[in-house]
């Protein structure tokens, strides 16, 4: 069979098209989103962005229930918004095979927390896997859908940044032609009321046990014998540290992390002198293998933060790492708006007005950073309206006039709404900006409710923001240019004084999907040295000799330094056709 | 063949992730096990960015190089080889493009650009070769060649000969772009061999 080269998301996609998935349903979130990215250019596989991961997970579960394969696909986070359904659905089981396949992010490269999806599996009783490399993403999603037939469940499969976001080979195999399983009404099981949810919890936990019993003999749980004076037991990424740290030991790999081949543990920690657990996070297996009555060191060795290295496990174990220099006090490199970004207008005059500013989450997070320092608080998809409406009712309306929600569009449509609704049925008169870019941003330019396309860049209709605000109640509503500064800063000074709910929509494409004029401007002699282009935070202007100056390349034309220069010093190097 | 493991370092943007699917592509190829770990999200946006390629007989375990575990270091930009430079190995190589980009703390004064950058990779580490790839990438039609031209010049360190590259890049940029490539590649392994 071909060979090729596979980001770990490329291989679960890979792994659906083979199954025979028919629907993946997602919200994009690193670092998952590239699974339904590659899902869609598969034939056979409907692919869409919902809303939300609740909203996705529904989608999956009626698709699963209608007889065609299903998946959805999210970062950690993402599994807590859709763990109303994923709760129940864990109980009254499938028809067709459903798969969640869910990314933890140790480490929080691109997350606001390090939560641990494997205590999701436990706490809502469905079986989990955690594959460790690119073959495994594409065999393990294969797998989950014969688990997920075989014993009618729900599989939860667990990712991790280094797994996702890590290229290996991958051995292609053949497609599965799968017919659509029928559907036939049975509302003892998809019907959740509480005298049918009291037998599908019987037989939730029955199917577990088997699954426990059977996955003894699972191949997919691998016992690697050598010496006998260790024994580690690990799964996932944490696998490939431990072969490289201590090739010496024995270890048994864990593919189902949930719930555990109790037999074959058992006979693993009989063979070895001493049992270690290595897995990232929190001590998930060890408790489990603990209160099997089996003796093993784990969290008294190792971190529950961050992630972990092959040189963690060696220097845990006494072995000797590589020379090298000393790590060098390089001064931090911390992301930043794009040259362009239409956020710098708005985080600039936010910083100015002295705001206080209820952020949420997306590329504009950045705007808590120096130089615009004008964010105050980030807490999840959409917190920032609800959190402005708590502000506004503890400060009162005059203190509450200083603080404003800012929420990106993509961000407004996944959890933002409720949040509106809230404040008008709840009766604050505060002011909530929508930062319409027309994209999902920050995690790699998806399409989303208002952009006018589907996931595949084919036309869809849009949902008109300024009508979906009114209809939450929002008594004035005003649409202006982020890089009209004047207008912007009259605007929010404005719609704070007002006694009633505000949406404010800062309307501006992505710098990085629209052309830019990519006519580098530059600083002339009548600059008064006074650096307020250098409070915007451009990438492209930076001091040189004393002075700030325009680096070419990094210019993209898009003259809002030019707008807020007190002294007409900075122009175009060329005219613009405007 | 012993294991190569090679970091490639640079800001986002910059084109890192491109460098790292043309060395997997040609390893895969050749018949190697290969591994690649990236950086997605977030840190693109400007931020420090690093790419762990490992090629070897296999299996590889790890997708993560270990500080003081990287044969070759490809820094995009001088302050991101000198943040990166504790995981070259003694012994290792490092292929620096002779480009300054200001991180934001220095662009608004809390932090200071370290001056002694080419001081400590002569002093330190030995192997190291600074050039203006950039500059030879602008003489080949783009500045964003400069992945393909820093590949070129580190290309000699690794068994693979030429035509595997030239394939490698085939097989991994756009048609319209691959003539800019090959020359960029071409002209990289020049300035490997004249004196840096």
């Amino acid at each position: 069979m071909e060979k090729k080269i596979m980001l770990g998301n490329e291989a679960f996609a890979r792994g659906a098209y083979e199954a025979g998935v028919r629907l993946v349903s997602s919200y994009p979130g690193t670092p998952s989103t590239e699974i339904t990215e590659n899902a869609a250019r598969y034939e056979g596989i409907y692919a869409e962005w919902a809303p939300n991961e609740k909203v996705a997970t529904e989608v999956a579960v009626g698709a699963a229930i209608a007889g065609g394969r299903a998946m959805s696909c999210m970062k950690h986070v993402g599994l807590n918004v859709a763990a109303d359904p994923f709760f129940t659905a864990a109980c009254t089981g499938i028809n067709a095979g459903l798969v969640l396949i869910v990314a933890d992010d140790n480490g929080c490269h691109s997350s606001q927390n390090e939560q641990d999806t494997r205590y999701y599996a436990k706490a809502a009783g469905v079986p989990c896997l955690e594959p460790y490399d690119s073959q495994e993403c594409k065999d393990f999603t294969k797998l989950a859908y014969e688990i997920s037939e075989k014993y009618d469940t729900l599989v939860l499969v667990r990712s991790h940044t280094r797994v996702s976001h890590s290229r290996g080979i991958v051995e292609l195999g053949e497609v599965e032609k799968r017919d659509i399983i029928p559907y036939k009404k049975d509302i003892q099981k998809y019907v959740a009321m509480p005298a049918m949810a009291k037998k599908l919890h019987v037989a939730q936990e029955k199917r577990l046990a088997d699954f426990s019993k059977d996955s003894n003999v699972f191949d997919i749980n691998k016992v690697e014998m050598n010496g006998k004076e260790i024994g580690i037991i690990t799964a996932g990424v944490c696998y490939g540290y431990v072969k490289e740290a201590l090739p010496e030991a024995s270890v048994l790999k864990l593919g189902n992390v949930y719930p555990l081949p109790e037999e074959l543990i058992k006979d693993f920690a009989s063979k070895v002198d001493k049992l270690y657990v290595i897995e990232e996070g929190q001590p998930f297996l060890e408790d489990q293998i603990k209160a099997m009555g089996i003796p093993c060191s784990g969290k008294d060795m190792f971190t529950i933060q961050g992630e972990y290295t092959a040189d963690m496990i060696r220097k845990a174990f006494g072995i000797e790492v590589a020379e090298h220099c000393d790590a060098q006090p390089a001064p931090g490199r911390p992301p930043l708006f794009c040259a362009g970004c239409p956020h710098r207008g708005l985080f600039y005059v936010l910083g100015k007005l002295k705001k206080t500013v209820m952020g949420d989450i997306g590329c504009y997070t950045l705007g808590t950073l120096p130089p615009t320092s004008a964010m105050d608080t980030t807490l999840c998809m959409g917190g920032s309206i609800g959190m402005t409406h708590g502000f506004e009712k503890i400060w009162g309306r005059e203190d509450g006039k200083n603080v404003v929600a800012v929420i990106g569009d993509s961000t407004f449509f996944h959890s933002g709404i409720t949040g509106l609704v809230n404040m008008y049925y709840n009766k604050t008169p505060g002011t909530v900006i929508i930062l319409d870019n027309r994209i999902t941003g920050m995690t790699g330019h998806q399409q989303n409710p208002a952009t006018g396309k589907d996931i595949l860049g084919n036309e869809a209709p849009a949902v008109d923001i300024p009508k979906l605000a009114e209809a939450c109640g929002a008594a004035s509503i005003r649409r202006v240019d982020p890089f009209d500064l004047e207008e912007l800063e009259k605007t929010i000074k404005e719609e704070c004084e007002k006694d009633l709910l505000s949406v404010i929509i800062a309307e501006r494409p992505c710098a990085l999907i629209v052309k830019q004029p990519d006519i580098p401007y530059e600083i002339n002699d009548d600059c008064k040295n006074c650096r307020k282009c250098m409070a915007i935070g451009c990438p492209a202007i930076e001091i040189q000799g004393e002075r700030p100056v325009i680096v070419p390349e990094r210019c993209v034309g898009c003259d809002l330094c030019a707008r807020v220069c007190p002294f007409d010093a900075i122009h175009a190097t060329e005219k613009e056709d405007r | 063949m012993k294991d190569i493991n090679i970091l490639i370092v640079g800001v986002g943007g910059q084109g890192t992730l491109l460098a790292s699917v043309i060395l997997g592509n040609m390893a895969l190829e050749e018949g190697y096990d290969v591994k690649l770990s990236e950086v997605h999200g977030m840190a693109q946006r400007g931020g420090s960015v690093v790419t762990h390629v490992k090629i070897g007989e296999g299996p590889i375990g790890s997708p993560l190089i270990e500080e003081g575990g990287a044969d070759i270091i490809v820094a995009f930009e001088l302050l991101e080889g000198y943040r990166w430079a504790h995981y070259l190995k003694k012994g290792g190589t490092m292929y620096v493009n002779d480009n300054r980009i200001n991180p934001m703390p220095v662009i608004i004064g809390s932090a200071e650009y370290p001056e002694d950058i080419k001081e400590f990779f002569k002093n330190e580490l030995g192997n190291v070769k600074v050039f203006d790839a950039l500059a030879i990438a602008e003489k080949c039609g783009s500045p964003k060649a400069v992945n393909t031209v820093l590949l070129g010049a580190m290309s000699g360190d690794l068994p693979f000969d030429e035509k595997a590259w030239i394939k490698a890049i085939e097989g991994s940029v756009k048609s319209k772009f691959i003539g800019l490539n090959k020359e960029a590649f071409t002209e990289g392994r020049k300035a490997r061999n004249g004196n840096q």
